[in-house]
């Protein structure tokens, strides 16, 4: 049984360091990474299987692919206090000479990041590359990866949704973070996405909502229904449902801290409200 | 001066069907995708000897540059077919950060290349494909000149751990480089050695560059004719001996002279020996429908544009 305290405890740590991360650099996406941090801490803890060390291929584990990569502060957090890489690595977070650059990549050869994104809309074609490499080495191990809902707009998305299931993906789990934000407002405002899971089955997947998605238990009972459905013939979405800025009250329900950094009194009151569990880096 | 004959007209991209049919026998990682482009890309052998390595993407063409990117994720080693134009300026972010940010082993396999795409018209004329591919960074270019050579490149570019963009085209050309021949990405090729002019080109007006040799030789004029098949890396060292020599250059290539090869060529030259230098490209303009043959002279790059090209660069001297 996962200890669901212990996931929460780390949960809260990580959104210190996403907060802190951003702080330092007055420059980052908070808004999106906290809306994330619950599914993060599931993911490495407890739904993904992997292995010890890092390397490219992946051959006999679980892989994982952010394709909204502006989150990265959540990805490098929850990374590095899953054993990538130090801790206090974090500090370099979008500094010079930094492996943490702005947007997670490859290019410095940072533990665990397996593509470059950022420029939006190309992941679920490269996890279904992943997921085509694994089927032929016989690898039974999944593909997971996440996509923001704003970024559903890329037309790339749908070129790679009407590819999964018209040729039975049925190893990969794309879960879209379902927060209603992007830069310029609401999703309904800038561009409707509609109902999304209608849209997911009439290209022929197998859809999964969580609608708590940010609530561990939630997370994990939901993509372990995700994970039953695999190799069935069809690839699976998860419709989750975050509220971006999750976890910091003034940064909630709002697009306004897609991209912006808190001033240290607004740093100040988003530590008080998630007090230190492990320890910062 | 030595001479080359033409064993019989061949497509380029035949040549790369056959290179990806052997690659298909001697190496299990390779992968093959396409554009529903099958038949105009010589993909068909590869597709029915190994059906499993081969993945119909439909017309997707940005999906197929993040499937190849993700398919190098497990050691596969994928080669993505379709036109140059829907290979490049129609894909550019993708390839820009999925496959070359990404440093991912993908192999970009170009077809119909140029002007000489013929009938269909400038829409699918890229002339443009060659700049855009060699300004990012860690991609090779390689523009190959006949069917061996297409064929042996295709073989050369599974064993290099990298990026790269080949580029080759759709009419028949004149065959000439050796059967089976040795492909070294990076390395020209000398043809005829001369001591008056240098002419390097690269694809179809390889060939061109060497009919236009034979009517400057029978003027009196001894031309060095250098094959460039890889544009990036640019064998710079050939090109700079070979002008010490000559003292100017044309440079020849089906391509816009903005970001072509030509370009490449001008930079080396500029910083390492500065020597009149005539192009032979086509002139910031967009292509139309016509023969390939027709559109070649239109756009002058043939032998005679060549020929003319090296007596104005002579005398220039």
């Amino acid at each position: 049984m996962p200890n669901i305290k212990a996931l929460n405890d780390l949960t809260t740590q990580v959104r210190r360091d996403i907060l802190r991360m951003v702080h330092k650099v007055n420059s980052g996406h908070p808004g999106g990474s906290l809306g994330c941090a619950e599914f993060f801490v599931a993911l490495y803890q407890e739904i993904m299987e992997t292995k010890d060390g890092f390397d490219m291929n992946g051959i006999g584990e679980d892989l994982f692919f952010l394709s909204n990569g502006h989150i990265s502060p959540v990805y490098y957090s929850v990374l590095a206090r899953s054993g990538y890489f130090d801790i206090d690595e974090l500090n370099t977070f979008r500094l010079i000479d930094s492996r943490l650059q702005g947007h997670p990549t490859t290019h410095e050869g940072l533990p665990g990041i397996r593509i470059a994104s950022g420029s939006l809309g190309q992941g679920m074609s490269v996890s279904i590359g992943a997921a085509e490499a694994k089927k032929l080495n016989n690898d039974d191990h999944l593909i997971f990866s996440l996509h923001g809902d704003g970024e559903l707009q890329e037309g790339q998305n749908w070129e790679a949704i009407m590819y999964a299931s018209g040729n039975n993906i049925d190893n990969l789990i794309s879960t879209i973070d379902v927060n209603g934000q992007q830069i310029d407002g609401s999703t309904d405002n800038v561009l409707p996405l509609g109902d999304l899971r209608r849209k997911f089955e009439a290209f022929g997947w197998s859809v999964v909502e969580i609608e708590e998605g940010n609530n561990i238990e939630a997370i994990l009972k939901g993509m372990a229904t995700a994970k039953s459905l695999t190799g069935k013939g069809k690839p699976i979405c998860v419709l989750l449902q975050t509220v971006m800025g999750n976890g910091v009250d003034f940064m909630m329900h709002t697009h306004a801290w897609h991209g912006k950094a808190p001033n240290d009194e607004q740093l100040e009151i988003g530590l008080s409200q998630n007090p230190v569990t492990l320890g910062d880096y | 001066m030595k001479t080359y004959s033409n064993t019989g007209s061949k497509d380029t991209r035949s040549g790369f069907g056959a290179g990806l049919t052997e690659l298909g026998k001697s190496n299990e990682n390779v992968v093959a995708l396409c554009a529903d482009l099958t038949g105009s890309l010589k993909m068909d052998e590869f597709k029915a000897n190994h059906p499993e390595r081969f993945f119909q993407i439909g017309i997707a063409e940005a999906n197929m540059i993040g499937i190849a990117a993700g398919m190098t994720i497990g050691g596969k080693i994928p080669f993505t077919g379709t036109f140059a134009n829907f290979s490049t300026g129609r894909v550019y972010d993708q390839i820009r950060q999925s496959v070359a940010y990404s440093g991912k082993n993908v192999k970009i396999c170009a077809s119909h290349a140029g002007i000489t795409l013929g009938e269909d018209g400038a829409t699918h004329q890229i002339l443009e494909d060659i700049g855009l591919m060699k300004m990012l960074p860690g991609m090779t270019v390689i523009n190959t000149c006949d069917f061996n050579q297409t064929k042996a490149a295709t073989l050369a570019i599974a064993k290099h751990d990298g990026p790269v963009y080949l580029r080759f085209g759709r009419p028949k050309v004149p065959n000439f480089t050796p059967e089976n021949g040795t492909f070294e990405i990076g390395k020209a090729v000398k043809l005829t050695e001369g001591n008056d002019v240098t002419i390097v080109a690269t694809g179809h007006l390889v060939w061109e560059a060497l009919e236009a040799a034979k009517s400057l030789n029978e003027a009196g004029i001894s031309a060095e004719v250098i094959n460039i098949h890889t544009i990036k890396p640019l064998d710079e060292k050939a090109i700079i001996e070979s002008v010490e020599k000559t003292g100017c250059i044309v440079t020849a290539e089906e391509h816009n002279y903005l970001g072509g090869l030509g370009e490449s060529v001008s930079r080396v030259l500029a910083k390492h020996r500065p020597t009149p230098q005539e192009f032979v490209a086509t002139n910031d303009t967009f292509g139309e429908s016509g023969t390939p043959a027709q559109l070649m002279n239109k756009y002058g790059l043939n032998s005679d544009a060549i020929e003319k090209a090296s007596k104005i660069v002579l005398a220039r001297k």
